[in-house]
């Protein structure tokens, strides 16, 4: 507990990072991955072999693809933040189609037939009905990259990682504890931030809209 | 005088069907005609409806609404201009009763004060009070309500054509039959050509000035109610049509 007051400057700094780095991506990842949808949906036959290709991405592990960037991006933030974008295409995309396509059928088909072109009913349809699945997705992936930015560390992309690799390398309880408690503690607080958000779409959706499967 | 609708060897086939879902299917049909498709399950009738509005193409053949051929067309032109009812009637939940209804008039960029007054008209129509209504949204609306209000929707551009897909399927049985009567009222005053898929024979005899018995894929008979069932034109009809009396005979066990 010492180290929190000693070193107090060094973790606020430290997670000032880690947060900057994350809402960065967050933001990037969150265009990169409306762009896909888009295009998946105008293109729907492509979204197979998106999805196929980025699982593959995505399996390969965080310290290896960092390694593979290095020599083109060079080490700090910006190759952490390119590798967070790419990993979150992933998850962004496959739960953003699955939301959109989870959308009610019928209502889909009277839409077509009233004579709606494929992108208004993405707009005024699919989107507006699917907003609680895509706030889903994106909360899952938020909570993904504040957990693989502390692997940033490992190339100097700062954040509270740095803190948790040093206690690691030097054995120092206090600074793995804190590096993990801070990283912990920033998911699950912008996780929540989400979930608020989260819950006042559904307070306003109440009275109005519910979209339940008919009989 | 072009023919409202006119099929000429149309064909369609799913793929991996080891059947045509339509068979080289010809047919007119003027305008102001209520016609009934008829025909079990996967006989071709709902292929048939949506190859109108082109939310299927057929592999072969030409479709033709007023004399012009729909495949030349912009598919979403078409589609704005010909009415469409589904079974599962398909309000959209986020949209008011108002907005469903406005949906085709907003798409063609009418005026809001024509789009204001035509929701008014058609809702005074399906009989649902516009200053009750207009704000409600779908949940909070009955199954047959919800179905007049995809009627509305249906007719608010004023299309020449109505497509109806089984639309009382999901409605229980006493508000059907005053949706029926409704209906043809409705089609008294209007003069639309209607074209409305039902596996309900009694529906199909009752709706339709003629009724089209559909098959595996091919029209079996495209007739008057009346000569369907004084004359079927062969076995599959007149099974359907002894099914009907067959319910009638059950009815006057109890007089």
């Amino acid at each position: 507990m010492e180290y929190l007051v000693n070193y107090y400057d060094k973790l606020l700094g430290a997670s000032a990072e880690h947060l900057q780095i994350v809402l960065v991506s967050m933001v990037l990842s969150l265009a990169a991955a409306m762009a896909l949808t888009a295009l998946c949906n105008v293109f729907p036959v492509i979204s197979g072999w998106m999805l196929g290709f980025l699982s593959v991405i995505y399996s390969i592990p965080s310290l290896a693809m960092l390694a593979v960037l290095i020599p083109v991006t060079g080490l700090g933030s910006t190759t952490a933040v390119i590798v967070l974008v790419i990993y979150n295409q992933y998850l962004l995309l496959r739960n953003f189609l699955a939301g959109l396509d989870g959308v009610d059928q019928s209502i889909i088909e009277a839409a077509a037939g009233l004579g709606m072109s494929s992108w208004q009913i993405l707009v005024k349809i699919k989107l507006p009905l699917s907003k609680r699945a895509l706030i889903a997705g994106v909360r899952i992936a938020l909570v993904s990259t504040v957990s693989i930015a502390t692997i940033a560390a490992s190339i100097n992309a700062g954040g509270l990682g740095t803190i948790l690799f040093d206690g690691l390398r030097t054995m120092n309880i206090s600074k793995i504890l804190w590096g993990s408690a801070l990283s912990a503690l920033l998911a699950i607080v912008l996780d929540w931030f989400l979930g608020s958000v989260e819950n006042r779409m559904i307070k306003h959706e109440e009275n109005s809209v519910q979209h339940f499967k008919r009989e | 005088m072009d023919h409202a609708i006119e099929f000429q060897n149309v064909t369609k086939t799913f793929r991996g069907a080891g059947y045509h879902a339509a068979n080289c299917v010809s047919f007119v049909i003027d305008e102001g005609e209520f016609i009934t498709i008829l025909g079990s399950s996967g006989c071709g009738k709902t292929t048939l409806l949506k190859m109108v509005n082109r939310l299927y193409e057929p592999d072969s053949g030409k479709i033709m609404l007023f004399g012009a051929d729909i495949s030349s067309i912009d598919v979403v032109k078409v589609r704005r201009r010909i009415g469409y009812v589904i079974q599962q009637i398909g309000l959209f939940p986020h949209f008011t009763v108002g907005e469903n209804i406005a949906v085709v008039p907003n798409l063609l960029k009418w005026e809001k004060e024509k789009t204001d007054a035509r929701v008014e008209e058609l809702m005074e129509m399906i009989g649902l009070k516009p200053e009750e209504y207009k704000n409600r949204y779908p949940v909070q609306l009955s199954g047959g309500q919800q179905q007049r209000v995809g009627l509305a929707r249906a007719l608010a551009a004023d299309p020449k054509i109505l497509l109806m897909d089984e639309p009382f399927g999901a409605i229980d049985s006493i508000a059907r039959i005053k949706l029926q009567d409704e209906l043809l009222a409705l089609h008294q005053r209007m003069k639309k050509t209607i074209l409305f898929v039902t596996h309900d024979i009694e529906e199909a005899l009752k709706m339709g000035s003629r009724v089209m018995v559909m098959n595996e894929g091919k029209i079996v008979q495209f007739d008057t109610p009346e000569r369907i069932i004084r004359h079927p034109r062969d076995e599959f009809v007149r099974s359907l049509v002894e099914s009907a009396k067959e319910k009638e005979q059950f009815w006057e066990r109890f007089k």
